[in-house]
């Protein structure tokens, strides 16, 4: 049993890291991308709520993008940028706009009408408007469309290892193969799913942390009933 | 308002050529029914719709000189739902204005605790969040959020129109006594005629296309509709409704048997007549308050015969009237601000008294028209 357990770590030398610094470096190739596409993804949603006629052509091109395999993207990209990490972040981080885009622009267009006329009755200026009120009041949908985005590119980073071995934990399966070690693969399946999880789960307790506000956040924790008005 | 008319891009005319003299620190309701471009006149006092011809001057200086943003801080604005920030706790909601300009933090919480005692709501309130409110009690934050960096004017757009009669009508009392207390100048939309008529020092009654049907104060609107539309508007009724303008401070009481609610029958057998200013009387009348149907009193113990009483001077015509008709012997029992009973009026006298009132009306009238003439 030892033995196996001794197999199933012991990482091939030409990946040249340990199975910590491949769970560090699938982390990275996984989550800068959903970073950089949440980045982009909250200006571009912000035009299409201010200009409605702009949401429909943005979402034909981030599907379009989307349906795009990553393999035409790796092709394309490694004359500019290599065999490098990069390489394979871009396309995850496009690949991220397809959730995030809409998930921003439905959470932003949840804030009800009633909110945004008393915001703009109070003075409030178009800029502090979108930071202080919608933005908080969308953070649960934006969180939402983080779950997905950061699943799905935990489960992508493994095609980088089409491009000389920048798929992080996804080198293992490749290895797997020519070293004929089926313990690899099992390695890289299980240890990428954990992954998925521990990072969705925290997700989940940033948007508890996040949004005490919340019915169903909140309702186990105070669970006193509003005082009733006729109770004055 | 001067001439004012709010054309849509779209082409639709939401107000017409309207012309309104506000008085301040008074409620002005604009009434009518959906779609008649109340909201549209409302927001264009704060200029979130910007008028299409015409100008708006608040003390004699048109609206359109200072900064959008500073207008807006001079006006609290309260609408349907009340539109409180989901994301922020109850003081903190409170706290939006002053702290935008640029109170302190603890200034403005301590600003938003002494505004919640003032609407009603209980200080243990203040770290919740909206969704654990009733919608009366949000209604009540949205009116306190107004008030909070304590504007001249309020703008009110049908705020009570979403919650129960019952919690409505509280408040509705609970923004009578807020005016009373601060004098604020208030517009206030709505479509319910009764609201405009209970809450209306003027009321503005508008038609579909943003016309403007008659400004006048209550009573007025009640005894000289000035068209079908506005009657009709109006609905049934209008004849007792005036009533509510007409003071019972001069009716005529005389003493009379008054029996305790809860009398058993020796006492019945043997009506012993309560003097006025009796202790006895006093229970009496107490129990009567308690039972009184427009709710003002409480429910206390098992109430038998809703029977109301009247309080001349404070109570209107009306309901010594409603007394009268609600009482077995048709005499409405009379009692003092301590609940003492004073005597009784019968349903003839208060009759005379409408009689009366209404005389007095129509000689205001033509005096009004010889002055005009
Ligand atoms: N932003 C808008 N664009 C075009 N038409 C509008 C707009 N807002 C309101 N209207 C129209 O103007 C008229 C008056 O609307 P509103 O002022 O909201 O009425 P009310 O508050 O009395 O119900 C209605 O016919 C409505 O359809
Ligand atoms: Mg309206």
């Amino acid at each position: 049993m030892s033995d196996y357990l001794h197999d199933f770590f012991d990482i091939p030398s030409d990946l040249q890291h340990s199975w910590i610094g491949l769970v560090g470096l699938h982390l990275r190739e996984a989550l800068l991308p959903v970073a950089a596409g949440l980045l982009l993804a909250l200006p571009i949603a912000q035009l299409c709520v201010r200009f409605r006629w702009l949401y429909p052509p943005v979402l034909s091109v981030t599907t379009v993008l989307y349906a795009i395999p990553s393999l035409a993207f790796f092709v394309v990209l490694i004359d500019y940028t290599g065999q490098t990490e990069l390489t394979v972040m871009i396309p995850l981080a496009v690949y991220s706009l397809v959730v995030l885009v809409p998930a921003i622009v439905d959470g932003v267009r949840s804030v009800s009408e009633e909110t945004l006329a008393a915001a703009t009755a109070m003075g409030f200026g178009p800029l502090r408007r979108y930071f202080q009120v919608q933005l908080p009041i969308a953070v649960p949908a934006i969180i939402a469309g983080l779950r997905v985005a950061t699943v799905s590119s935990i489960s992508l980073v493994s095609v980088g290892m089409l491009i000389g071995n920048q798929g992080a934990l996804g080198n293992l399966l490749h290895d797997a193969q020519i070293y004929n070690r089926p313990e690899l693969t099992w390695n890289s399946v299980i240890t990428t799913a954990l992954l998925a999880i521990l990072v969705d789960a925290l997700l989940v307790l940033v948007r508890v942390l996040l949004t005490p506000w919340m019915p169903n956040g909140t309702a186990r924790r105070k669970p006193a009933p509003a005082l009733e008005d006729a109770a004055r | 308002m001067e001439s004012v008319t709010k054309r849509y891009p779209d082409g639709t005319v939401a107000v017409d050529r309207l012309s309104l003299e506000i008085p301040d620190r008074s409620i002005t309701v604009l009434v009518g029914p959906s779609g008649c471009g109340k909201t549209t006149t409302l927001r264009m006092i704060n200029r979130m719709v910007e008028p299409s011809e015409g100008t708006i001057l608040l003390d004699g200086e048109d609206i359109q000189r200072q900064p959008v943003t500073t207008l807006r801080r001079s006006m609290g604005y309260v609408i349907q739902n009340a539109g409180l920030f989901q994301h922020r706790t109850i003081v903190d909601n409170i706290a939006t204005v002053p702290r935008m300009l640029g109170w302190g933090k603890q200034k403005a919480r301590a600003r938003a605790a002494e505004l919640m005692e003032r609407v009603g709501l209980d200080a243990a309130l203040a770290k919740r969040y909206p969704y654990q409110l009733s919608g009366g009690q949000q209604q009540r934050v949205g009116v306190a959020r107004a008030l909070a960096a304590d504007p001249p004017v309020l703008l009110m757009d049908e705020p009570f129109s979403a919650v129960d009669p019952v919690v409505r009508k509280g408040l509705q009392d609970e923004l009578l006594r807020i005016q009373d207390e601060l004098g604020k100048t208030i517009v206030f939309v709505t479509h319910d005629i009764d609201e405009a008529i209970k809450l209306g020092t003027m009321v503005a009654v508008m038609r579909t296309g943003g016309h403007l049907a008659q400004y006048a104060p209550p009573a007025e609107l009640l005894s000289s509709p000035a068209d079908t539309f506005v009657e009709d508007f109006l609905g049934g009724d209008r004849g007792i409704r005036r009533l509510s303008f007409f003071p019972s401070g001069r009716l005529e009481l005389t003493t009379g048997p008054v029996i305790p609610l809860d009398a058993t029958a020796e006492q019945i057998a043997a009506p012993t007549p309560l003097p006025p200013g009796d202790r006895r009387g006093r229970q009496t009348a107490r129990l009567e308050r308690a039972a009184r149907p427009d709710g003002r009193g409480h429910q206390a113990g098992p109430a038998p015969v809703p029977r109301a009483t009247v309080r001349p001077g404070t109570d209107s015509l009306r309901v010594a009237l409603d007394c009268a008709v609600l009482s077995p012997t048709g005499w409405a029992v009379a009692v003092d601000t301590d609940g003492r009973v004073t005597g009784v009026v019968s349903q003839q006298t208060i009759g005379e008294a409408i009689r009366s009132a209404h005389a007095a009306g129509r000689d205001d009238e033509r005096d009004d028209e010889k002055v005009a003439g």
